[in-house]
Formats: structure tokens, C-alpha cells, sequence
């Protein structure tokens, strides 16, 4: 089924196709930074950035670039970005870069970055393909700030730094250590399964009525 | 969850025998992008660089202040021909001049602050570390940048009780595993699972104070009266 609304290229990637919630593509920054909500939005800005400048860019030599060398010349492309991405974020928020350490530069193999470009971006004009990336980077960032709000509230009793429970609210340090990135995200996966079964529920019970009162 | 997915993950990019790309229009593709892809890069970095050095400055003063235990103030000495000055080597660009710092406190020198840098096991760890010459003993240490495994190497500058074992303690240092020590000078209980990044501070600071330690002395003997 071939979508070719600008519609559908914008929102695709924010529900129904979203990297993380659910074709589970780039788990691991997903599970690795998202112990508080501003790094989970850094991270997510950093990740945007490289998606959108890789596929304006990819979309706009695509008829220039050689089959054979095609893998080559997106990771020459998302690498720039993301060493262009990882300076500007060291340059105006050192401590947010300092806690994302290594993660930045991950970023080169992030492999929904590689995918949009390969399957999306080498394909399509410069216009579909910025509102793919646009689409995709909301919901990868969506998917990892509510991660981060989880798990901050939970393992440290804050958001962005501010304390909500108070000082008597004894934090569940679990929730900010790794295994609470995948708590988070098992749960998070349950919770939307839920919501997208009972939707299909939904249909099914106004189609057998639809048909009851037709028969 | 199993919908189809609006576009395939991935095409066939079969290549049509006796329609092979060129040598030069291949090179020629991935030069022209590497020349612009250098050229961003380039830009960012012009950009950017002021604010990190600044940043890394602050940081720096942070550092030492610190790592000697809050001196009242601190001096920048030059490390020249086997010996430390209170300018920078002529012909030596200032950012190139390899320095220390002297901190002092009630007047009196409490020690020096010493920058030092060695391959870890995911890049280079490079910190500074505080170093009192008339005890032998290290005043503290911290951690300046490191790109060390999360949840692992990374607690090299996370860990408190890590970090703390190098507050007032003899020189040279031995890494030690957790449960192995035997009450030596100089023992630091290494992390669990960072043993490489551990071991790479030690070794860092042992090869810097080995190294420095000569000079280091010959300051104290002409500083004094």
C-alpha cells in the first residue's frame, strides 16, 4: 500500500509506523540516555537534526549517486551531521553532551537513520522526503521524552529537574539504572497494545451490529 | 502492531550487467561529497570552537580548584627545558605549552594540579589530578573528559567511592580488585566491570607523575629562600 499524501509522509512516522513504539528501531539510545526528560529531548533533537539534513540531502544527489557506492555515501552524509550535531550540542549544552557521552556519536549508526535513507529518502523528491524526516524524528523524539518522563518522575521524583513528589517521596533508583529502561519500554509497549487492541475491538463490535441490522 | 508498512525497508539495487559505473565517476561521487562533507564540518567547527573552549576553560579552573582543595588561588607554570617558568616558552603557541598548576593557600603552596591523558577502552581519558610534592600523596582527582562505556566506564568519574580513593593517597598508585586488598600505600580499589578504565587512570596518573616528578622538585628547590 503506497501512501503519497504529504499528510501520510508527515504522520507516518509519528504513530503509525514510529521507530521506536512500534517497528522498535533505535532501541539503544531509547534505553540508554532516557533516565531523565532533557536528555531524552537532546538526544531526540540531535537524532531529528541528523535525520532531516541526511534525507534533504540524500534526496537531493539521489540521482547523482551510484548504486554502488549509495551505503557509502549515506554514512558520509549522517557522519557529517552527526559530528556537526555532536559539536553544537558540546558548544551550548556541555553537561547534556558530558551525560550523553558516547551515545552522540552513535548516532552514525542508528539504524533508523540508515533505513529512512535506503528506503525513503534515496527515492522520493526533497519535499517528501523532509516531511518523512520531520514525521519520523516527532515520534522518535515523542517515544523517548515520554520514556524520560517516566523515568525521571519515577527513579528521581523530578521533571527537568523539578521536584513533583517532594522530599518525602523515596525515588525507585531502578527506573533511572538500565533495567528500568526496559521496564519502561515493555510497559509503554503493553499500554499501546492495549489501546490499539481495544480500537480493533471497537471496529469489529460497530461492524457485526452494522450487520445484524442489515440482516 | 503488524500493519504493512507504506514503504519497503529495503529495494533491490541490482545492478544491470554491462552497466557498471565508472572508476572516475564513482571516486569522483564520493570526493565531491567528501569535499562538502569537509567543508560543513569545517564551518561547524569555526562556529562552535569558541564556546567549547570557553566551556572547557571553566571547567578546567573548576577542576583544579578541586582536585588541590579549594586554594585560595592558583598559578599557571610552564613546563620548559626540564623545569617550570612563570611564562610561556617563547616560539611555543600558548594553547600548545603544556602546563600545571600551583595552588596556594594562607600563602603557602598546597600543591599542583597535573593534566594527563591515556587511551582507554573506548577513547582517550584525559584528567587532572592533585599532587602535593613534600607528602608524596595525591590530594584528589577528576575526570575532565571520557567517552567511556555507559553503566560501565563511565563510573570512573559517576563512582563517588572511586573517585574518593584518590583523595590523600600515597604515590605510585596500585590497582587493586574489589576484595583484593591487602592495606598497601597507594591501593585503589579498582570498579567491577571498568577495569581497563580504571587501570588507564592509574596508569595515567603513575606515568605523569613519573615523568613530572623531577621537575616538579626542582620548582620546590628554587622556590625556596
Amino acid at each position: 500500500m503506497k501512501t503519497t499524501t504529504p499528510t501520510a509522509d508527515l504522520t507516518r512516522g509519528i504513530w503509525r509506523e514510529n521507530p521506536v513504539l512500534v517497528q522498535l528501531l533505535a532501541l539503544c539510545p531509547t534505553l540508554a540516555v532516557t533516565n531523565s526528560v532533557a536528555n531524552s529531548l537532546a538526544m531526540g533533537l540531535a537524532t531529528s537534526f541528523v535525520l532531516l539534513g541526511s534525507s534533504v540531502l540524500v534526496s537531493t544527489v539521489r540521482k547523482l549517486v551510484p548504486t554502488e557506492v549509495r551505503i557509502s555515501t549515506y554514512i558520509l552524509i549522517i557522519a557529517t551531521f552527526v559530528t556537526v550535531a555532536d559539536m553544537v550540542l558540546q558548544a551550548t549544552v556541555p553537561n547534556i553532551h558530558k551525560e550523553l557521552g558516547a551515545f552522540v556519536a552513535l548516532i552514525v549508526v542508528n539504524c533508523l537513520i540508515l533505513a529512512r535513507q535506503e528506503a525513503f529518502a534515496a527515492k522520493q523528491p526533497v519535499g517528501r522526503a523532509t516531511l518523512d524526516a520531520i514525521g519520523y524524528s516527532i515520534g522518535f523524539t515523542i517515544a523517548l521524552v515520554i520514556m524520560g518522563t517516566v523515568r525521571e518522575l519515577l527513579g528521581n521524583g523530578t521533571l527537568l529537574g523539578w521536584s513533583v513528589f517532594g522530599p518525602s517521596y523515596e525515588p525507585w533508583v531502578i527506573m533511572i539504572l538500565p533495567p528500568g529502561g526496559f521496564l519502561t519500554l515493555g510497559l509503554l509497549l503493553v499500554f499501546l497494545g492495549w489501546i490499539k487492541e481495544r480500537g480493533a475491538q471497537s471496529v469489529t463490535d460497530d461492524v457485526a451490529v452494522a450487520v445484524r441490522e442489515a440482516a | 502492531m503488524s500493519e504493512p508498512m507504506s514503504e519497503p525497508m529495503s529495494e533491490p539495487h541490482a545492478v544491470e550487467p554491462g552497466s557498471m559505473t565508472s572508476p572516475g565517476r564513482l571516486v569522483a561521487t564520493l570526493g565531491g561529497l567528501g569535499a562538502f562533507a569537509g567543508l560543513l564540518i569545517v564551518l561547524a567547527f569555526g562556529a562552535t570552537q569558541p564556546a567549547i573552549r570557553a566551556h572547557r576553560a571553566a571547567v578546567l579552573a573548576e577542576a583544579i580548584t578541586e582536585v588541590l582543595g579549594e586554594p585560595e588561588r592558583y598559578d599557571t607554570l610552564y613546563v620548559a627545558g626540564g623545569s617550570l617558568v612563570t611564562t610561556p616558552p617563547p616560539g611555543v603557541p600558548l594553547e600548545d605549552a603544556e602546563t600545571v598548576f600551583l595552588g596556594y593557600r594562607d600563602g603557602a603552596p598546597v600543591g599542583f594540579a597535573i593534566r594527563a591523558a591515556k587511551a582507554g577502552f573506548q577513547d582517550t581519558i584525559s584528567l587532572i589530578f592533585g599532587y602535593d610534592p613534600a607528602t608524596s600523596r595525591l590530594l584528589g582527582m577528576k575526570v575532565l573528559e571520557s567517552k567511556e562505556t555507559p553503566g560501565l566506564g563511565d563510573k570512573i568519574y559517576k563512582d563517588m567511592r572511586f573517585v574518593g580513593g584518590f583523595r590523600d593517597v600515597e604515590v605510585p598508585l596500585l590497582g587493586v580488585k574489589a576484595g583484593g586488598e591487602k592495606g598497601l600505600p597507594g591501593e585503589i580499589v579498582m570498579i567491577t566491570g571498568a577495569t581497563i578504565s580504571s587501570r588507564t587512570i592509574i596508569k595515567a596518573i603513575n606515568t605523569e607523575l613519573e615523568r613530572l616528578r623531577p621537575v616538579l622538585s626542582t620548582y620546590k628547590q628554587e622556590s625556596k629562600p
